[in-house]
C-alpha cells in the first residue's frame, strides 16, 4: 500500500484502531491546545508556555526515577504526566514569583526558567541512561514526541484529558475573556485576575503535559501559539476565534498525527507543527479580512477606481492622458479609442465625474463639518453620502454661484 | 591533600578537562555579554528564538554542501537567524499580533522544519542529530596530544587543539570590541532610543547589530556546547548580574564572573560530581552548567542587593 493510500485511509480511520485512536487523542488535544492557546494569545503572554513546557523535563525525569526506586516499570505514563505536571507548575510559580518578587521583567524570567529547568532535566536524563544502562528508557521521545508504538491506554488517557481540558475552557470562558481584554476592568466587575491568569496557565500546563507523549515539549508551545495567530486573521470577534482557533488545532493535531503513523520512522511533533504552520499560512494568504491576498486585491481595486475617476476628470477637462494604466483601465471600459479621443460612453461618464466632482467641492464650501465630508475620498459619489434634498440645494447654489460669474462676466 | 590536588589537576586534567572547560567558558561568556543588552532591552527571548533556528540552518547547510565543516555550517546558520528575524517582522505586521506570539510561531516552525529534515535526509555518515544539537558535546572536545601543562608552551600539540576552541576564542574578542567600541552608544540608545536617535546614534541599525552579534555567539557556541547552554547562558548570568548593582559596567563584569563561575563549577559537577556519590559514570555538563547558572540566579534573587525594583522598598 503506498503512502498516499494509506494516508487517506488513515485520514477516515480504517488504518487499524490503534492509529485511528491516536489521531483522534491528537485531534482532542490540538482542539484543547488551540482553544485554550487563544486566551494566552489575547492575553499577550504567549511564550509564558514556553517555559512551562520546557519545565516538564525534570519532572518527567524524576517521576522516571522515583517510579523505578519502588520497584515499577518507571514508563507509566500517568505517573509521568504527573511528575511533569509537578515540575512545571513549579516553574510556573518561578516565573511568578521572579517577575513579582525582583525587579527582571517576564522575558528575563521566562528564558531563566525555560533553559534551567531543560537542562536539569538533561542532567536527569543522563543519570537515568546510566541506571538503567540495561533498558531503553525511551524518555527522549518527550522531546519530540513519538506514536509509534503507542499504548492503547496512553492513547485513551490522552483523549480524555484532552476532553477535559476543552471542558475546562468552555466553563471558564467568559472570566478569561474579561481578563484577556481588560484586566482593570475585570478587577471591578469582581473577577480575581491572579487566579484567572493562573486558570488560564494552568491549563497550558494540562495541555502541555498531555502533549507530552505525541508532540514533545519543545514543540508543543507552537499548537498553543500558531492556531490562535492563525484565526486571528478570520474574525474580529472573540468567541469565533477562540472557535476558529480550536478547529484549526485540531486539525492539524489529527491530520499530523495520521501523516506520521503513515511514516512511522518520523517524529510526530515536528510534523503536526508544520501542519499547524500550512494553516497558518492559508490564513496569512486567503482570509478575506486581513489575509495577503485580499488586501492586494483591495489594493488594486481602489487602485484602478482612483486612476478611473482621475481619467474620466482629465477627459471631462479636455486634457491629455499620459498615464499608462489610466489609458489601458479607459480603453477597456470602453471611455476612449485607441487614439485616445473620448467615445459617446466615455464623454458621458466624464460629464458625469465632473459634475460629480463640482458638486463635492461645493459641499465642502457649504457644510465643512459635515460628517459626509470629513468621509470623502475622491471617488464616492456624492448621491451615496447625501440626501436628495441636500443634493438638490447643492445644485441651486452652483447654478447660482454660475449666474453670477456670468453677470460678472457681462458687466466687465 | 597537595598531592591529590596535584594528581587532579595534572597530565589527564589537561588532556580531558582542560579543553573541555576553557571552551565552555568562552563560550558562556561569549553569549552572556550581548545577553546584558538583551536583557535590559526586554529581548531576553531573541537568543531563545536564535538557538532554536540554528539547527535548521545547519541541516540546510549540509543539505547544501553535503559536508559538515564548520564554515558552511556557520553561514547557514546565520542565514537561518536572519531569515527568523525577517519571518517574525513580517508575521508581526501581517498578523498584527505581539512580538511573543510571533517570535514562538516562527521559531518552533523552523526547529520543526529542521528536524523533518534532518529525519528525511541521511545523515548516518556524519555525527549530526537532535541530541547533538540540543546538548553539545562539550565532553568529547578532548585534547588527544596533550602530555601535560607543558603542552600549552609546546607548538605541535598546541595545532591539535580542538578547533572550537580559536574560533570561539575569535568570536568572543570580537563581540568584546564591538561592545568595547560601540559601549556609549549601546549604552545611550538601550536605555533611552529616543535620546538616542536625538543625538544621531541610529538605535535600530544597533539594535540589528546587536541581534547580528548575540547570532554569531549562539552559532560559535552553539557547534560547541549545544543549544541548551547557549539559551541559559544568555538569560541567566546577566539577570543574575542586574540584581547585583545599577550601573551597566559592573553588570557586564558580574555577568562575566557568573558565566565562568557557571562553565567551570558545571563542568566539574558533572565530570566529577556523581563520583563524590560512587558512580562511575558522567552527568551531561551542558545540563549541569545551565543548571549552577539557574542556582547562581535563585541565590541572586534571594540576596541580590539591587534585587528589588526602584521604590518597592518603602511598599515592602
Amino acid at each position: 500500500m503506498g503512502f498516499v493510500d494509506y494516508f487517506i485511509s488513515a485520514l477516515f480511520l480504517q488504518a487499524g484502531y490503534n492509529s485511528a485512536l491516536v489521531a483522534i487523542g491528537a485531534g482532542l488535544l490540538g482542539l484543547s491546545a488551540g482553544s485554550a492557546g487563544a486566551f494566552i494569545f489575547l492575553r499577550k503572554r504567549a511564550l509564558v508556555s514556553d517555559a512551562i513546557s520546557h519545565a516538564t523535563l525534570p519532572g518527567v525525569g524524576l517521576a522516571f526515577i522515583i517510579m523505578v526506586a519502588f520497584g515499577s516499570d518507571g514508563r507509566w505514563l500517568p505517573g509521568l504526566i504527573l511528575g511533569s505536571a509537578i515540575s512545571s507548575a513549579i516553574g510556573l510559580l518561578m516565573v511568578e514569583w521572579i517577575t513579582r518578587k525582583t525587579r527582571l521583567t517576564e522575558d528575563a524570567a521566562i528564558g531563566a526558567v525555560l533553559s534551567v529547568f531543560f537542562g536539569f532535566g538533561i542532567v536527569l536524563l543522563t543519570v537515568i541512561q546510566t541506571m538503567s544502562s540495561g533498558r531503553q528508557a525511551g524518555l527522549e521521545n518527550f522531546l519530540l514526541g513519538s506514536t509509534a508504538g503507542m499504548l492503547i491506554s496512553e492513547a485513551t488517557t490522552i483523549a480524555i484529558a484532552g476532553a477535559l481540558a476543552a471542558a475546562f475552557v468552555f466553563l471558564l470562558r467568559r472570566p478569561m475573556t474579561l481578563v484577556a481584554f481588560d484586566p482593570e476592568y475585570a478587577a471591578t466587575t469582581g473577577v480575581n485576575v491572579r487566579n484567572i491568569d493562573l486558570a488560564m496557565m494552568g491549563l497550558a500546563l494540562i495541555v502541555t503535559v498531555i502533549g507530552l507523549k505525541i508532540v514533545g515539549l519543545i514543540l508543543i508551545v507552537a499548537l498553543l501559539i500558531i492556531p490562535p495567530v492563525a484565526a486571528r486573521f478570520w474574525t474580529n470577534q472573540v468567541g469565533k476565534m477562540i472557535g476558529i482557533a480550536a478547529v484549526i488545532g485540531g486539525l492539524s493535531g489529527y491530520i499530523g498525527a495520521v501523516l506520521s503513523a503513515a511514516e512511522a520512522s518520523l517524529p510526530t511533533g515536528p510534523i503536526i507543527v508544520l501542519v499547524a504552520f500550512g494553516f497558518f499560512l492559508i490564513s496569512a494568504l486567503f482570509s478575506p479580512l486581513r489575509g495577503g491576498l485580499a488586501s492586494a486585491l483591495r489594493h488594486q481595486r481602489f487602485q484602478r477606481r482612483v486612476h478611473r475617476r482621475q481619467g474620466l476628470l482629465s477627459l471631462a477637462r479636455r486634457e491629455p492622458i499620459y498615464d499608462g494604466l489610466t489609458i489601458r483601465i479607459l480603453r477597456r471600459a470602453g471611455m476612449i479609442r485607441a487614439d485616445g479621443v473620448a467615445t459617446a460612453r466615455g464623454r458621458i461618464a466624464a460629464e458625469k465625474a465632473a459634475h460629480d466632482e463640482a458638486r463635492w467641492a461645493m459641499a465642502r464650501r457649504m457644510l465643512p463639518d459635515d460628517s459626509a465630508i470629513e468621509r470623502y475620498d475622491g471617488l464616492t459619489p456624492i448621491e451615496r453620502m447625501m440626501t436628495p434634498d441636500q443634493i438638490a440645494e447643492i445644485d441651486r447654489m452652483i447654478l447660482s454661484a454660475q449666474n453670477a460669474q456670468a453677470q460678472q462676466g457681462a458687466t466687465t | 591533600m597537595i598531592d591529590d590536588l596535584i594528581t587532579a589537576l595534572g597530565a589527564e586534567f589537561v588532556q580531558l578537562s582542560l579543553t573541555p572547560i576553557v571552551i565552555g567558558t568562552l563560550a558562556a561568556i561569549a553569549c552572556a555579554l550581548p545577553g546584558n543588552f538583551l536583557l535590559l532591552r526586554r529581548q531576553a527571548l531573541i537568543g531563545d528564538a536564535i538557538s532554536h533556528v540554528v539547527l535548521p540552518g545547519i541541516v540546510a547547510a549540509f543539505l547544501v554542501t553535503g559536508t559538515i565543516t564548520a564554515v558552511p555550517m556557520m553561514i547557514g546558520a546565520g542565514a537561518a537567524a536572519i531569515v527568523a528575524v525577517i519571518m517574525i517582522e513580517i508575521v508581526k505586521r501581517l498578523g498584527r499580533v505581539e512580538p511573543g506570539a510571533a517570535m514562538g510561531l516562527v521559531f518552533t516552525t523552523l526547529f520543526a522544519a529542521g528536524v523533518l529534515f534532518l529525519e528525511i535526509t541521511d545523515t548516518s555518515s556524519v555525527h549530526i542529530d537532535v541530541q547533538h544539537a540540543l546538548l553539545g558535546n562539550l565532553e568529547s572536545l578532548i585534547w588527544f596530544d596533550a602530555e601535560g601543562w607543558g603542552s600549552l608552551l609546546d607548538p605541535a600539540a598546541l595545532a591539535t587543539l580542538p578547533p572550537q576552541l580559536p574560533r570561539l576564542a575569535v568570536v568572543l574578542v570580537g563581540i568584546t570590541l564591538f561592545i568595547f567600541l560601540f559601549w556609549k552608544e549601546l549604552k545611550i540608545s538601550t536605555f533611552d532610543a529616543a535620546f538616542a536617535g536625538a543625538i544621531g546614534i541610529r538605535p535600530r541599525a544597533l539594535g540589528f547589530a546587536l541581534v547580528v552579534a548575540t547570532a554569531v555567539a549562539a552559532v560559535a557556541a552553539f557547534d560547541a556546547v549545544g543549544s541548551i547552554i547557549v539559551i541559559a547562558m544568555f538569560v541567566c548570568p546577566p539577570a543574575s548580574a542586574r540584581l547585583m548593582t545599577n550601573q551597566l559596567a559592573r553588570q557586564v563584569g558580574w555577568s562575566v564572573i557568573f558565566a565562568t563561575i557557571s562553565a567551570v563549577l558545571g563542568y566539574v559537577f558533572a565530570g566529577y560530581g556523581p563520583g563524590w556519590f560512587g558512580s562511575p559514570y558522567a552527568v551531561s555538563a551542558a545540563g549541569m552548567i545551565a543548571t549552577v547558572s539557574g542556582v547562581i540566579l535563585i541565590l541572586t534573587c534571594l540576596f541580590g542587593p539591587q534585587r528589588k525594583r526602584t521604590g518597592q522598598h518603602a511598599e515592602a
